[in-house]
């Protein structure tokens, strides 16, 4: 067992785990945070997607010691039932899920690609959007509305932004 | 109302999913909660001489290791099938023992043979590979039509020549008589692949025994809890139902695979009594790949005769179901009630007789899987469609238009008969929708940058909500299909709808609140769907088929039609007015013609003070209704596809997808909508990208993401959606069922535009880069040929 | 997962000797072939030796006609570094597709170069761009780094610090994704180095990445997309498995090819 102290969704967390405890398993069972999801075993699916010092991993493929020190949002951080994130409101709007269990995963990469996208100055199209889904699989929507959801949503951060700066 | 039938309204559900607060099963953790791992037969086919547990037994944080042979000495049942399928010989079938844990014979990669429970996951797992097997290989089979042919492997001793029934439907003579005076015949050979669901959350099970109270509470990821705790309790021998409670929390995707009631939640109930602690297992990918019931696996020999002018006069099917090591629940009914009922599909044919012969193999039970017997039905259909009109030079729409059902309600020659209808408007809209006028103009576009261009086909009719029970137990079912509602008026006026249908990303606890409100005029956020616990909800069937709508919703049109009767009794009695002149609406309850009202509020406050109600009145004001229904529904639809392939790699984009849909009454579009696409998506993966591979040992090729493909986003195009209305005249609100639609009209459309863009008609599902290639490379050499 | 002993050094020096002292010791790197491998229990190493907190392991330099790249520099980072677009945008292209946004977080260079997967897309830049692999203790080049199907030059406990790439005057690189893995089902890195061309194939052999002698001598002579046309796709030494036959890829490679020198 080895101490991992992280910043989660704002708050400082301690745990001692075992040193091959997962960043999926350690939020998961350590932290309880089960909206972080587990779909594969072959990093594929990216239910697990959360962003670590504002980079988009699959926690299912990360080792939470190999973290300590980071800071960590997951989908329980981004936006709350009273106060939705842009994206998180965006799928409600447009039906970008059904059963929801691959949903955590879209929304966190979602807003990651969102970010990139702004970053780099580049404009995120649909077919971009399609594009960088790659790591995310959804068996119930067939993308159509997740589509929809994030270039809707990429519209609203953007202004959010403007409006910041 | 806003809320009310036909609203787009967001879904009221979603808020916790995107909020990362669902519970899902594995979400729940009970206090002495204990882990469980399986130990699974690495071969397909092998004799059990022996199972060692002593090294497992020995490592720390094992709690036990239990096997199949200690389960039937506790008397716990072999696991079920729900439907019973008579040979044509009149004989009955014959089916394999399925133990939930091997006793003897392990058969199929997979097979669990011993459970671990353990104090960690990690722990169970490690545990599970220390636990050693002294078995001997025996021979195996993984496809159908080798496990036929003389001296296969036998599967199972008591099912000589793994046959476990040839089952036929039609009338053979008259169509051995049409298909001889036939102007034309289009034969082809068609394979329609093996699928795995997938839906994506893997299935878990968390079981707990009370000693104190001789009580067990399993949560599992279930379309049926009411189902799965009757089965569990009545042939599976854990605890009588009333000792044991079934909650399906928030599920993950279903698609068929979670209707099952499978060996490991079985096992873990039986294990959580074994070893007195709460047992929870969760499958992970590779596992669900080898133990979740796959669907399809059928080959088949299809004719078509066809008159002069192009109409259809006869059709035969030759059948092979690959039917998997195991009976599945509803593996029988798949390829023959749910497969053989459609062969007419859009069609008026005069002549139609096939047979089914379902076959036990090396690997996992295959059953219902999205569409179950009618997406087979429809591909090969719609594929013989294609063929024939290229063959007979008939434009692929005009042939069909020449052949579809003009008048309903329309009498098949194979059981069904067709409620409501009109193909021609959906075909014609489709066509609209597709721009079919501009396919040529943007196939020569492709042309000119190298590319192949194609336009296919597909229209479909299918049949939702699985009934009525006594038809469908006089057909060899085992259990009836009809469904419940409890509908509960609160005394402040907010409603409780205690349904037994399952959502598990249908979104129910929208739609079914609509209908609430679109009957009392309240809002849909002062309606609670309740769902999914044995405990809360009276017996219930589930949700697949597509019978939500068309049989789930029918029940709570029932029991709402009693509470409204009563509710304006009450209000009758209270302003003094006739019950006649009573209406409910925005709300309120009104005198129609006067001024005088109440509150739909005072209503269920007057039901439940019980000062004043009528004489004889009991107090209170919720009604229970059980619906069966009067017979399926048959939804319908027209998909055009649209592809561009690259010869050079026989890499193929779809780059348009059209859907026509006739779904009946629709009471959320955007919830309706979202069941094309994902249906649709599944027919596409059918079509392009997804098949479980067995190699000839049995071992299973396609265990994982890796090598089983999932469509992404980037595999599909935005689709071009539209609906046509004919309502069913059969159940109240004249809805049809739109879950399986596009898995079931897909695939022909999206192959029938491969074909055509290749010029060859020889090709098989998943139209993979290498299939669509090696089809055009033998096209090329034929042609060189000729 | 097994239980492992996770070392986090700050130094090559301090990793080579967490490496030595170990029953089995793994470098981990960007994890995201190892940590799966190592959850199906393929895999189970006594140790993980971190290599992420070395100084100078990550990140690019451009100096003097080469392009050196740190061993733990994330896909995600070689692909959008000013230094890689300005002198190898072919290589930049190809880290960009590798896996998916979130595994080129993780996913570092050194760690698909020392596992030397034979569908994985850097292999082909190295070898086709006749790159130096930088370890510890030594320069190996390209050509002699690579020996078959996840098997390298490298040595029981050696780690790869960087790449050195040099500048070619044209380089490229096409693959056609496996559909369901995204790895390369065949995959071709071209490039005119100046003195000669190089082309290296991923994906397609059985042997893993490898140089194409008959494509190489056809672009020789004239770099063009149709100088590809005359070479006979060749099934020798071709992997055959459930998404692609030997003649299938034979094929693919040269249509590749033509793809990748288009793209340079």
């Amino acid at each position: 067992m080895t101490n991992v102290s992280m910043t989660v969704n704002g708050k400082s967390v301690s745990c001692d785990v075992s040193e091959t405890t997962l960043l999926s398993e350690f939020l998961r069972e350590d932290l309880r945070l089960t909206g972080t999801h587990v779909g594969c075993d072959t990093s594929q699916c990216g239910a697990c997607v959360v962003h670590v010092d504002g980079k988009a991993i699959k926690s299912c493929t990360a080792l939470a010691v190999s973290l300590n020190g980071s800071d960590l949002t997951t989908v329980e951080g981004v936006g709350s039932a009273s106060n939705l994130h842009p994206m998180q409101a965006a799928f409600k709007k447009h039906h970008g899920l059904q059963c929801g269990f691959c949903t955590p995963g879209m929304i966190m990469a979602g807003i990651d690609m969102v970010e990139r996208y702004h970053a780099a100055g580049q404009e995120l199209t649909a077919e971009a959007i399609r594009h960088e889904l790659e790591g995310n699989i959804c068996r119930c929507t067939g993308y159509h509305n997740i589509v929809k959801a994030i270039e809707e949503a990429a519209g609203t951060m953007a202004g959010q932004k403007q409006a910041a700066e | 109302m806003s809320d009310g039938i036909g609203a787009r309204v967001e879904r009221k559900e979603d808020k916790r999913f995107i909020t990362g607060k669902g519970k899902y099963t594995d979400d729940i953790r009970m206090d002495n909660q204990a882990y469980a791992a399986f130990v699974r037969c690495p071969v397909a086919h092998a004799k059990i001489n022996g199972i060692d547990s002593s090294a497992a037994m020995a490592m720390e944080g094992v709690i036990a290791v239990h096997t199949g042979p200690e389960m039937k000495a506790d008397e716990i049942g072999d696991i079920i099938t729900g439907w019973s399928i008579t040979s044509k010989d009149g004989s009955p079938m014959q089916c394999g023992v399925w133990n939930p844990m091997v006793t003897t014979y392990g058969r199929y990669v997979g097979d669990a043979v011993a459970v671990v429970v353990a104090e960690t996951q990690d722990i169970a797992r490690a545990a599970a590979e220390v636990v050693e097997l002294d078995y001997e290989e025996l021979p195996a089979v993984a496809a159908a039509d080798v496990a036929l042919t003389d001296g296969a492997p036998q599967v199972h001793e008591n099912v000589p020549g793994n046959l476990i029934f040839n089952w036929e439907i039609g009338d053979e003579a008259k169509t051995e008589a049409a298909m001889a005076g036939a102007h034309h015949v289009t034969e082809l050979d068609i394979t329609n692949n093996r699928l795995a669901p997938n839906p994506m959350e893997p299935r878990s099970a968390v079981a707990t025994y009370d000693e104190a109270e001789d009580h067990y509470t399993l949560y599992t990821t279930s379309q049926n809890p009411h189902v799965a705790r009757l089965v569990l309790s009545a042939f599976y021998n854990v605890a009588p139902e009333h000792k044991l409670r079934v909650i399906a929390p928030d599920v993950g995707g279903g698609f068929g695979s979670k209707i099952y009631i499978y060996p490991e939640e079985l096992t873990c109930l039986w294990a959580s009594m074994k070893t007195g602690r709460s047992v929870k297992w969760t499958s992970d990918r590779s596992e669900a790949f080898m133990t979740d019931a796959h669907g399809r696996d059928h080959v088949t020999k299809a004719k078509m005769g066809f008159d002069a002018d192009g109409n259809i006069v006869a059709f035969h099917v030759d059948t092979i179901a690959n039917i998997g090591a195991y009976v599945s629940l509803f593996a029988t009914a798949t390829p023959t009630y749910l497969y053989g009922t459609l062969w007419s599909g859009t069609y008026a044919m005069p002549a139609i007789y096939g047979t089914v012969r379902a076959v036990h193999t090396n690997t996992v039970p295959v059953d219902a899987y999205r569409g179950a017997g009618r997406p087979e039905a429809t591909y090969m259909i719609e594929r013989m469609m294609e063929t024939a009109s290229r063959e007979m030079g008939i434009h692929p729409a005009e042939l069909r238009r020449r052949n579809f059902v003009k008048e309903f309600p329309y009498q098949t020659e194979v059981i069904l008969q067709y409620d409501s209808g009109d193909y021609f408007k959906m075909l014609d809209e489709g066509e609209k929708a597709a721009d079919v006028a501009g396919f040529a103009a943007r196939k020569a576009d492709s042309a000119a940058r190298g590319k192949l261009r194609g336009l296919g086909y597909s229209t479909f009719v299918e049949a939702c909500g699985i009934a009525p029970s006594a038809a469908v137990g006089s057909l060899g079912a085992a259990v009836g299909l009809w469904e419940s509602c409890e509908v509960r008026v609160n005394p402040v006026g907010t409603v409780e709808v205690l349904t037994g249908s399952h959502s598990h990303g249908q979104g129910h606890e929208t739609t079914f609140a609509q209908l609430v409100s679109d009957r009392f005029g309240i809002p849909i956020d002062n309606v609670q769907i309740v769902h999914g616990d044995t405990d809360k909800v009276q017996m219930g069937m589930g949700t697949y088929g597509s019978r939500s709508g068309p049989v789930g919703m029918s029940a709570v049109v029932k029991a709402l039609d009693k509470v409204e009767e009563k509710a304006k009794k009450i209000a009758a009695h209270t302003l003094e007015a006739s019950e006649d002149d009573i209406v409910i609406e925005n709300g309120e309850v009104k005198v129609a013609g006067t001024d005088k009202k109440m509150g739909w509020h005072e209503v269920g406050l007057a039901a439940y003070i019980a000062h004043n109600l009528p004489e004889g009145m009991e107090p209170g004001l919720k009604e229970t209704a059980f619906y069966d229904p009067l017979n399926f529904s048959f939804p319908s639809g027209a998909l055009i596809c649209e592809v561009e392939v690259d010869p050079d790699t026989g890499v193929t984009d779809i780059v348009k997808f059209t859907a026509v849909d006739d779904f009946g009454t629709i009471i959320n579009p955007n919830i309706v909508e979202g069941q094309v696409h994902g249906g649709v998506t599944q027919g596409i993966g059918q079509a392009m990208l997804e098949q479980v591979v067995y190699d000839e040992t049995g071992q299973l090729i396609t265990g994982s993401y890796m090598d089983y493909c999932m469509p992404r986003a980037d595999d599909v195009p935005s689709f071009t959606l539209d609906h046509t209305c004919t309502p069913s005249p059969l159940n109240p609100l004249g809805v049809k069922g739109c879950g399986e639609a596009g898995a079931i009209g897909a695939p022909p459309a999206v192959i029938n535009a491969i074909t055509d863009a290749i010029g060859s008609n020889d090709l098989q599902m998943p139209a993979t880069p290498l299939a669509v290639w090696t089809a055009l490379q033998a096209n090329k050499t034929a042609m060189a040929a000729e | 997962m097994y239980d492992a002993k996770y070392h986090k050094p700050s130094s090559v020096a301090d990793a080579v000797a967490a490496l030595s002292g170990a029953e089995e010791g793994k470098v981990l790197s960007g994890g995201q072939t190892l940590i799966p491998t190592m959850k199906q229990h393929l895999a189970a190493p006594s140790d993980l030796v971190d290599v992420r907190g070395i100084d100078g392991m990550s990140g690019v330099t451009a100096a003097d006609g080469t392009v050196t790249i740190g061993a733990a520099t994330t896909h995600a980072d070689v692909a959008s570094n000013a230094d890689v677009l300005a002198h190898l945008p072919g290589l930049a292209c190809l880290a960009g597709g590798i896996g998916d946004p979130a595994v080129r977080a993780m996913g570092t260079i050194g760690g698909s170069v020392a596992n030397n997967d034979p569908a994985a897309d850097y292999p082909a830049a190295v070898l086709g761009l006749g790159a130096t692999v930088v370890t510890d203790k030594r320069e190996i080049a390209a050509d002699d780094f690579f020996q078959g199907m996840f098997t390298t030059a490298l040595d029981e406990g050696e780690i790869i610090t960087a790449i050195r790439f040099p500048v070619a005057k044209k380089a490229g690189y096409a693959k056609l994704p496996n559909p369901a893995s995204r790895y390369a089902i065949a995959g071709v890195f071209v490039a005119d180095t100046g003195a000669g061309v190089r082309v290296a194939v991923t994906g397609a052999g059985e042997d893993g990445v490898h140089r194409n002698a008959a494509l190489e001598a056809a672009l020789g002579g004239d770099f063009s997309a149709d100088a590809v046309e005359g070479v006979a796709a060749n099934e020798d030494g071709m992997m055959a498995d459930i998404h692609a036959s030997a003649a299938y890829r034979a094929h693919v490679v040269n249509v590749l090819a033509k793809r990748a020198v288009q793209a340079s």
